[in-house]
């Protein structure tokens, strides 16, 4: 696959004038924004305004209507778009993780890189239980996702995606279906990764997370992004009324 | 005679309606046999064949063509409203008309499907109809967010199918499974009416032989359909608590 002339000193990904509708209702009206390598992006908002879409858009999971999304200058709106070279270098961790529920947590790590990847299972299973230190879960790599807490699974999808070495990776609300004792563990995976300089994005509602470790905020609101700056100027200045009554109303 | 044997004949002498002929006369007892070893062939060549065309069938059911789907609809439709006699006594006198015959010795007319064949067929296609519903539903119970999952692993579709969604579908679809392969070894008795000399067809033959058989025939048929359901549910039920896991399923 070509790189596309593609430097490292040019954002990691683009995204341009992005719209996408299901059926009539149109749910991104027009999304600009770059990600440069190592940057930790927060897209916080209400719901309904289209932060996951946008995300699930980035790995091609939902095709958009218009627009430009260049991933390592990619273009991911393309019909002969090599979708797996593409997910190879974005991963994603989801609201619900999603574990495959009939493999351990080990093997869950080790199935893409052996299976899709072809890699030496001795070298993936290495490297997995490393994962597994790294997210703090030594003791259940043998565990079925059925009998680890929310938390627990969540950081296994971490090391899931971390498995593939990909470039970039896509958080969606990962702590929103999580008790609340349990968000704290799962922040902390995350917080580890961004100070390694792992390039992320993340659809959020822990405002202080996002603020403790962005680089930069999106605020998003019926489709389109109302105003973004980075973590020190955003939460003391805002000046759209919408981004104010958001954050009086979650803060 | 030994003295198996012996008891037997002794019963029959003393309580003639417990004639237990297959047990002290050998020709009886190879009937038994072969009419055991019948069963046991029509049911695991079946139990095999449906659980493939359910698979098959219930993959097909998610392909993109419709006509496929029609295709699939129609053949469930059809062996699963139908009453499996119906479909044996069709598939062996009127179908069994058009197939065509070879001659071994130039002289006999020999169908190149016998009764046996058509029992196989018509058998597994009629428990293969309910495996297609089985599987499609144990596939339709995978969310759809393990596939995305799955999708944002870099698998491809077949990838998808293979390591995540059928593991997932067949460990729901087992105990439906379990219950259509049980009817489809009962239903296999059914092929007496098309001369297939399975277990129940041989025990007729004989207590029509020797009426005094009848009520030995009778009772040994319920064990032996007792002891042969029997192994099947419990390797059923043994390979069900196998590949159960932690949390997932009930």
């Amino acid at each position: 696959m070509t790189t596309h002339n593609w430097t490292p000193d040019q954002p990691l990904i683009s995204i341009r004038d992005v719209h996408k509708s299901f059926g009539d209702l149109e749910v991104l009206k027009g999304i600009t924004l770059d990600v440069r390598q190592g940057e930790v992006i927060c897209i916080i908002g209400p719901s309904g305004s289209g932060k996951s879409t946008l995300i699930r858009c980035i790995n091609a999971l939902n095709p958009i209507n218009s627009g430009s999304i260049k991933v390592e200058g990619q273009e991911v709106n393309d019909p002969k778009l090599d979708k797996l070279a593409l997910r190879k270098k974005v991963g994603m961790v989801f609201q619900q993780y999603n574990l495959f529920p009939h493999k351990t947590a080990l093997e869950n790590i080790m199935m893409a890189p052996v299976k899709v990847l072809n890699e030496p299972v001795d070298e993936v299973e290495q490297r997995a239980r490393k994962l597994m230190k790294r997210v703090n879960l030594i003791g259940k790599e043998d565990a079925y996702p059925g009998e680890l807490s929310g938390g627990q699974q969540q950081r296994v999808a971490i090391a899931r995606s971390l498995a593939m070495n990909p470039d970039v990776i896509l958080f969606d609300e990962v702590t929103a279906a999580l008790d609340p004792e349990t968000v704290n563990e799962v922040l902390l995976a995350i917080k580890d990764l961004a100070q390694d300089g792992m390039t992320c994005i993340l659809v959020t509602h822990e405002m202080g997370f996002a603020r403790e470790v962005a680089d930069h905020i999106y605020f998003t609101d019926r489709g389109v992004i109302v105003e973004h700056g980075p973590p020190a100027t955003f939460f003391t200045e805002a000046s759209d009324p919408r981004t104010q009554e958001f954050l009086s109303q979650i803060l | 005679m030994n003295g198996f044997q012996q008891y037997f004949y002794d019963l029959a002498q003393e309580y003639p309606r417990w004639n237990f002929i297959f047990f002290y006369d050998p020709t009886q007892s190879d009937r038994v046999i072969q009419g055991l070893w019948m069963t046991l062939e029509l049911s695991v060549i079946c139990v095999i064949l449906s659980v493939v065309i359910g698979i098959l069938g219930a993959w097909l059911q998610g392909a993109p063509s419709k006509t496929v789907r029609i295709i699939v609809q129609g053949y469930i439709q059809f062996f699963r409203n139908t009453p499996p006699l119906v479909q044996l006594l069709f598939f062996y006198f009127a179908l069994g008309q058009f197939t065509p015959t070879y001659s071994p010795d130039g002289w006999l007319e020999v169908p190149i499907i016998s009764n046996v064949g058509w029992a196989i067929i018509s058998l597994s296609f009629f428990a293969g109809a309910f495996n297609v519903e089985i599987f499609r539903a144990g596939i339709e119970s995978v969310p759809e967010s393990t596939q995305e999952a799955a999708e944002a692993l870099c698998m491809n579709r077949a990838q998808i199918f293979r390591y995540v969604v059928f593991p997932l579908a067949f460990r729901v679809s087992l105990p439906a499974l379990n219950n259509n392969l049980v009817n489809l070894v009962k239903t296999t008795t059914q092929a007496l009416a098309i001369a297939v000399p399975e277990l129940l067809y041989q025990m007729i033959s004989i207590y029509n032989d020797y009426s005094t058989a009848q009520y030995a025939c009778m009772l040994v048929l319920f064990v032996a359909y007792i002891v042969l359901v029997g192994i099947l549910v419990f390797g059923m039920n043994h390979w069900e608590r196998k590949i159960k896991v932690p949390g997932y399923g009930n």
